[in-house]
């Protein structure tokens, strides 16, 4: 009996290690493919002789190099981390006083605002981006990266919100109340006893707005025409393909450090990231 | 310290009246307790009294200041909830603390007050540990003690007891009893929903129902003199047993009669039960005021049961029997010997029967 409860949790252990390996497989391929090639030389990228999934004529710089020397790269990197920190402050600031009033306050209307304010997040991009177009230039924010300050959160806010609104439903009410009666005000309340209890849940909102803004195409691909004001994704591609001619060791070199600081955001606030942060508080 | 008076309170849910038209004037260093089943509007009142819950229409006075419009932080009270309500991010130190933080007090002066609190409650060793780390007990305990520090004028309790297990509830019942005696004097208001407590904790007790004031008394005045049918049966463990009678006129004397019971009311009793006989009306006899028959109990006053469930609890025995076709407990002496399926003659002690009107279940004094 023993041994065959043993045996059936090694053979469960097997198959999930399998799948597991699978989805390792298929989500680490291209960034693999990424990093391969952006060592690669020009004439082993071209070449059709050997094999692609490794590389057999030697390792190279070239492309890191010609990135910062060649390229405005640095120029975008800088962009990108500006916008995308403002950004993220300025829509975690909204998010948060937003899902506190809506899941607190306790207003009229409060339910369906949350629902209105989820839905203008299920509008695409790709339709708004023209009347934003006219929007922009009406403020004459056009070709500049302060434009994204304000059409970035306009994806990010609703989505937060809603993340937000859901875990602050799982704080319990009496937390804040005994902090009330303790003789806070509402603000020192939020800022003391409630946020740091909702720091998963802050955690969650910040990697996605990170994610977003770091990502963002289309905004900075319809709003901004110039090298000094374009972020990383836009520039890299524009700068590093030209016509139908494809820098693959460029491209593929500035794709991967552009990869690393929302590689690195996640596995710093992972750590935080953790379930349970409000036990104790009261009874489960 | 400061007497807290409720004029005319109301609070509507929607449509629904929670709390309705309560109107209680709870004295300065009192402990009052407000008890009722789930949903009769005690915790309601409670957090209109803390400025948790809009007020729908009537005063709370704290003191002599009208409170209605103040929020919580300027009433001057202090709240324990029934899951604790700790802060989870913090230690038990800073937890006790922050209350006096957000008033910005001397760090000495929380200091000292942090440590005297910590102190009256054994949790001196905890100052550093975060709620998580702690019992149940060990919980409701900082809890208390972060209301404590503060010294406010008012206390409420909101269940604190109920997350308790049973012999830890009993033993904190206890020591907030000697708490509030020989260490705060200050005016306490208690909501719990165990009668135990209520009897137990209070000077005087607010039995509520339906959003209803149905009762306000000190304990053993609920307990003897309940003025409804509700209190009579929310009063007291085992419950009062109510028995469906007719009254009815023999030989110039009274009776309560039902299927196997007859039963003669006392004669101080008759002038203001003569109104109802030949009606129905409900008898009310407490299990303990139920005792075995002996030979010198006038015959008007026993009757025979059959015993149905012995229950032997060693200070006394609790037994469950049949008259015709109703059921009463009766609380007897350990001594008795009886086992079920067999006949006990039982008896009513006359002056501890109540009687209650069938249509207002208001008890007929």
């Amino acid at each position: 009996m023993i041994r065959s409860i043993k045996t059936r949790r090694q053979a469960v252990l097997v198959v999930c290690y399998g799948v597991i390996a699978v989805f390792m497989v298929f989500f680490l391929f291209p960034p693999y493919w990424m990093a391969l090639t952006s060592f690669k030389t020009n004439q082993e990228i071209e070449s059709l002789k050997g094999i692609p999934f490794l590389i057999q004529q030697g390792a190279t710089l070239k492309h890191y190099q010609d990135l910062f020397t060649k390229t405005d790269f640095l120029i975008y990197l800088k962009n990108t981390a500006i916008i995308t920190t403002l950004v993220t402050i300025l829509s975690l600031v909204i998010s948060v006083l937003a899902a506190y009033s809506l899941s607190r306050l306790g207003f009229i209307g409060a339910g369906i605002l949350g629902t209105g304010v989820f839905l203008t997040y299920l509008v695409p991009d790709t339709l708004l981006f023209i009347p934003f177009f006219k929007i922009i230039g009406w403020l004459g924010l056009l070709n500049s990266k302060w434009s994204l300050l304000l059409v970035f959160p306009t994806a990010i806010v609703p989505f937060c919100t809603w993340i937000l609104i859901g875990y602050f439903a799982s704080i319990p009410r009496e937390l804040d109340e005994a902090a009330l009666v303790d003789g806070a005000n509402h603000l020192q309340m939020l800022l003391r006893i409630f946020l740091p209890v909702a720091v998963p849940g802050l955690v969650a909102a910040t990697m996605f707005a990170f994610t977003i803004s770091w990502a963002g195409f289309l905004y900075p691909m319809a709003f901004i025409f110039s090298n000094e004001e374009q972020l990383l994704t836009v520039g890299t591609v524009t700068t590093l393909i030209k016509g139908d001619v494809y820098h693959w060791g460029g491209l593929m070199a500035g794709a991967l450090l552009a990869c690393l600081p929302p590689v690195l955001l996640y596995a710093f606030l992972m750590d935080y990231y953790i379930s349970g942060l409000t036990s104790g508080s009261t009874k489960a | 310290m400061a007497q807290v008076v409720l004029k005319d309170l109301n609070k509507k849910f929607d449509e629904v009246y929670a709390v309705k038209d309560v109107n209680l004037h709870i004295r300065d260093k009192e402990f009052m307790v407000l008890v009722g089943p789930s949903g009769c509007g005690k915790s309601t009142t409670l957090r209109m009294v803390a400025g948790l819950e809009e007020i729908t229409s009537g005063e709370v006075h704290i003191g002599e200041r009208l409170v209605n419009d103040l929020p919580p932080k300027d009433r001057d009270i202090a709240m324990v909830f029934q899951n604790y309500a700790l802060y989870p991010h913090m230690t038990v130190y800073d937890n006790m603390a922050f209350g006096l933080k957000m008033r910005k007090f001397p760090k000495s002066e929380i200091e000292t007050r942090v440590k005297d609190a910590a102190t009256l409650l054994g949790i001196q060793d905890l100052l550093k540990r975060k709620p998580r780390q702690l019992s149940g007990g060990q919980r409701q305990r900082v809890a208390v003690g972060r209301a404590i520090v503060r010294h406010p004028q008012v206390f409420l309790f909101d269940e604190p007891l109920s997350n308790l297990d049973a012999k830890l509830r009993v033993q904190m019942r206890v020591e907030l009893k000697r708490l509030h005696h020989d260490r705060l004097e200050t005016t306490v208001i208690y909501v719990t929903h165990d009668q135990v407590e209520a009897m137990t904790l209070g000077d005087r007790v607010v039995v509520m129902k339906d959003g209803l004031v149905q009762q306000v008394g000190e304990p053993l005045e609920l307990y003897s003199k309940p003025r409804n049918k509700f209190v009579a049966g929310f009063i007291g463990s085992p419950a009062m047993n109510f028995i469906d009678t007719t009254i009815v006129e023999a030989g110039g004397a009274l009776y309560a009669e039902a299927l196997g019971l007859r039963v003669r009311v006392p004669p101080d009793r008759v002038s203001r039960l003569g109104p109802y006989k030949g009606r129905a009306m409900t008898l009310g006899i407490r299990p303990e005021d139920l005792r075995e028959a002996g030979g010198g109990d006038p015959q008007d006053l026993v009757f025979e049961a059959l015993v149905e469930v012995v229950e032997p609890l060693g200070s006394e025995i609790l037994l469950d029997t049949r008259v015709g076709n109703q059921t009463l407990v009766a609380r007897v002496d350990p001594t008795v010997r009886t086992r079920h399926h067999q006949k006990i003659r039982l008896a009513f002690v006359p002056d501890r029967i109540h009687f209650f009107d069938n249509t207002t279940d208001e008890a007929i004094a």
